[in-house]
């Protein structure tokens, strides 16, 4: 009803088609005890075709009962009249917000009466909710989402024991994360470009990294396409689109945003995908991508990775709003919370939300749910500040790759046997890669001063000089597996 | 900040009509070049080439122009960008080649840059600009811990390389604390960023353009008290100057001064003023802090035996000192007085006081004097 008066009103209006004003809505009680979603629904934009530019929601619709009188009276020319009541009600444009009135001394709540929900579509074993609108998924895909989980897994467990055995200097796991590694990378396309944190080896996995190129990687060998520049998990490979991660936290965010705004020029069929943890949602990098992508209109993903700790720091020291997901609104970005131990809801979460990305050109922004089972690296030691109750409750209960494997033995797609057998084949292969990448010699010495520049500039050459000659002299200082001739 | 970055701005539109005494304080530090540089311009740019007077910011805005018409995957973008920015380095860009292109960004440096380095790994010119020098400590991370390492770190896998990043440095005037820091020696010690900042528009439209060409990324400090005061004439077509190759504005036989930027005005009255005593100095312009060209110092400091350098920015610490060392290491036996350094006290940079904390020519001049009298 309320919607064809506007519409009318639209029509009658002295308004050009495309001009944009306001109009509110009188029944929505704007800061009722209801708090931010009601408030956040208590204004809509509308343009001169009808349509709401910022809420689509029927409900909003049936909300309206009242447009502006005094404000369409006033853009049409009309002189103005007495204080009524509908002053309230009246457009205001100040140049940083355009809205209405209130004689309410209310503040907005600072957080919702009810926490944002969390999409999932199986419960925690495996069985699909009854209402859920399961993605399309046949068994092929299926088996392979949950074969990568398992190799994942298994890298894990024999890379972590590698480092306990000395082997690597350092790791870490990417437990309880299983399925955000994976499921999430089986709903983007290869030419997405990622921009990812230190805990989504999974998704190179998925792109075709081979278990011989992580232990490469991990060893720093001659093979390393990192030359054995960065500590362990520091991946990165242009030809899979994934960008070398580097170890301050966040800094890929508005580089996502950049990178992402370069697909826009293009008219690339991609978007940028940014991986995150809870704790990089603090730093400014965060808060600046995010206005960066909504002002740009740039086709970007964010993927947070709410995992409850950061290092030691639990979420109640990290933030005070409901999570991450209540920030998107902050900045006009598209939000949703995911369960992030349900592998399903994230790859029907990621490809809905790619493609929003890459049609629309806008950012969307995911919190997936999720826990980290592993301490935060090889150098943590997490029952310091955390019980192990509470990590076996995630382990045994809400583990993400039991669950996926539930729903797809329930659709008889996997069963006892082909689990024995991928658990025992991952196994070898882990080892066996590992075994290959730790005989490798290690990259030859050069290393050291290449890539500093596109070119090495002769004050570094004359260093690699300087250096050489302090090898000849006191051999007994270096490294024997590191070639230097 | 912005707002004060505002009235500064509105302030340096204002500076040809400010009082007569403060114009001419002005146009003693910075009056133009000697021929013997321009000679040097001109003929490495040959005689022929066609030439327009301009100022410093116009040719800063005709190098952006140049950049974004020959390569269509260039971007240029900063705060207050879109309207030709608060030194209207970006005018009628927007105009020229479109609101995708040349466009304004959030009150946001660390967001600038990294943005930029994501839009420059995707192979595309990525030109930012910082509105003040004096800001860009909030995308210090960005610049050092990624767009420095960025190659380096993946093997050369990605690059960041099309990237500048754009700043007004230097004293103004009356800048104060906030719109007059010379921060380039935090970044000369960052391997994988090279530094260059031009002393007048010639210098600026050709080393600007080679920036924004480099393959690396490059910082690129503008000399903002010139942005207006500095005219000269500029080549109309598209060149470019050499990085890491410093020029030799002035030869000379007792002393070799070293700098960079505005201060190469005023070191360059001191060389005159100490010529009319029969003291011969040769001026060096940098051009490019690193990687530097300590060839052309060296060969230099070899032929004179003394050495003077000069900058703004805080004396400990600053570029200078490196130059210094370096020097020392390289020319000890050569020398025949200590390395001189005249730069700014180590105090933030003071309002009021500015005049004082100055590295001016009568200082230099005097440390000239010292050298050759040792």
């Amino acid at each position: 009803m309320a919607s064809s008066a506007v519409r009318a009103l639209m029509k009658n209006s002295t308004l050009k088609r495309g001009a944009t004003f306001i109009t509110s809505i009188t029944e929505a009680r704007p800061y009722s005890q209801h708090g931010v979603r009601e408030f956040s629904c208590g204004y809509a934009l509308w343009n001169a075709s009808g349509r709401s530019s910022t809420f689509e929601s029927e409900d909003l619709l049936r909300n309206l009962s009242k447009v502006v009188p005094p404000a369409t009276r006033r853009l049409s020319g009309e002189p103005e009249k007495a204080f009524t009541d509908d002053e309230d009600s009246e457009v205001l444009d100040y140049p940083g917000a355009k809205t209405t009135f209130t004689h309410e001394l209310k503040f907005i709540p600072e957080n919702a009466a009810e926490p944002v929900p969390c999409y999932r579509l199986l419960n925690d074993f495996g069985q699909p909710l009854p209402w859920a609108q399961l993605p399309q998924m046949d068994a092929e895909l299926a088996r392979k989402i949950y074969s990568h989980m398992v190799s994942l897994q298994t890298m894990d467990l024999i890379f972590y024991e590698a480092q306990r055995q000395g082997r690597f200097s350092f790791y870490m796991t990417t437990h309880g994360e299983e399925a955000i590694n994976i499921a999430t990378a089986a709903a983007l396309s290869p030419e997405d470009v990622l921009f990812t944190q230190y805990r989504e080896p999974g998704i190179l996995m998925w792109r075709g990294f081979s278990l011989e190129s992580f232990a490469n990687q991990c060893f720093g060998n001659r093979d390393d396409l990192g030359k054995g520049r960065q500590m362990p998990v520091h991946y990165g490979s242009r030809e899979l689109n994934y960008f070398t991660i580097s170890s301050p936290i966040a800094t890929q965010l508005p580089q996502a945003v950049g990178a992402a705004y370069g697909l826009k020029m293009d008219n690339a069929d991609a978007c940028a995908v940014a991986y995150f943890g809870d704790g990089a949602s603090s730093e400014g990098d965060f808060h600046g991508a995010m206005n960066f992508a909504a002002i740009l209109e740039t086709p970007v993903v964010f993927i947070c990775r709410n995992n409850g700790w950061a290092i030691s720091t639990p979420t109640n020291d990290q933030f005070r709003s409901d999570g991450i997901v209540v920030k998107g609104r902050g900045y006009g970005i598209r939000s949703i919370r995911v369960d992030g131990m349900d592998a399903l809801a994230l790859y029907s979460v990621v490809k809905e939300a790619r493609r929003m990305a890459i049609e629309e050109s806008r950012p969307v922004l995911i919190e997936a749910l999720t826990y980290r089972v592993g301490h935060h690296s090889t150098s943590d030691d997490s029952s310091k500040y955390r019980n192990k109750a509470e990590i076996d409750h995630w382990k045994l209960v809400r583990d993400p790759v039991l669950r996926f494997r539930k729903w797809i033995e329930a659709h008889g797609w996997w069963d006892v046997d082909s689990e024995k057998k991928i658990r025992s084949e991952a196994r070898a292969a882990v080892i066996a890669a590992m075994n290959k990448a730790g005989r490798k010699e290690k990259p030859h010495l050069s290393a050291l001063f290449e890539d500093v520049y596109d070119s090495v500039p002769s004050h570094l050459k004359e260093q690699d000089s300087q250096l050489r000659e302090v090898i000849a002299r006191h051999p007994e200082d270096y490294p024997t597996d590191v070639p230097t001739q | 900040m912005r707002s004060i970055s505002r009235a500064l701005s509105s302030l340096q539109r204002c500076a040809r009509d400010c009082s007569r005494e403060q114009q001419e304080s002005l146009s003693c530090v910075v009056r133009p070049f000697s021929s013997h540089a321009m000679t040097e311009t001109k003929s490495s740019q040959g005689d022929d080439v066609p030439k327009k007077s301009m100022n410093l910011f116009s040719a800063v805005n005709q190098a952006l122009n140049i950049a974004l018409e020959t390569d269509p995957r260039s971007y240029v973008f900063g705060e207050d960008v879109g309207f030709g920015g608060v030194f209207r380095c970006t005018t009628n860009l927007a105009e020229t080649f479109g609101k995708h292109r040349i466009f304004n960004t959030p009150l946001c440096e660390q967001g600038i840059v990294g943005f930029a380095i994501g839009l420059a790994a995707m192979d595309n010119r990525a030109i930012a600009e910082i509105q003040f020098a004096d800001y860009i400590y909030p995308a210090f991370d960005q610049i050092v811990n990624e767009a420095a390492k960025f190659r380096y770190r993946s093997g050369n896998q990605f690059n960041c390389g099309g990237l500048t990043i754009r700043a007004p440095y230097g004293a103004v005037g009356h800048g104060g604390h906030y719109h007059s820091q010379s921060p380039e020696a935090f970044f000369c010690h960052v391997p994988g960023i090279k530094v260059v900042i031009p002393r007048s528009p010639s210098q600026a439209k050709g080393l600007l353009l080679a920036s924004i060409r480099d393959p690396n990324p490059v910082v690129f400090f503008e000399p903002k008290w010139l942005y207006r005061l500095s005219v000269e004439e500029v080549p109309e077509g598209d060149y470019m100057l050499p990085l890491s190759k410093a020029e030799v504005m002035r030869e000379g036989t007792d002393i070799t001064l070293v700098g960079w930027g505005a201060q190469l005005a005023v070191m360059e009255q001191a060389c005159i003023d100490a010529g009319k005593e029969g003291i011969s100095c040769e001026l060096i312009d940098l051009r490019t802090l690193i990687p530097w060209d300590r060839e052309t110092v060296v060969e230099s400091v070899n032929k004179t035996g003394r050495l003077l350098v000069s900058h703004e920015a805080p004396v400990t610490g600053g570029f200078g000192a490196e130059i210094s060392a370096s020097i020392v290491e390289r020319c000890f036996l050569r020398l025949e007085a200590p390395v001189a350094r005249v730069c700014g006290y180590d105090t933030p940079f003071p309002l009021v006081f500015e005049p004082f904390y100055m590295p001016t020519k009568n200082k230099i001049l005097d440390a000239i004097k010292a050298a050759v009298n040792y």
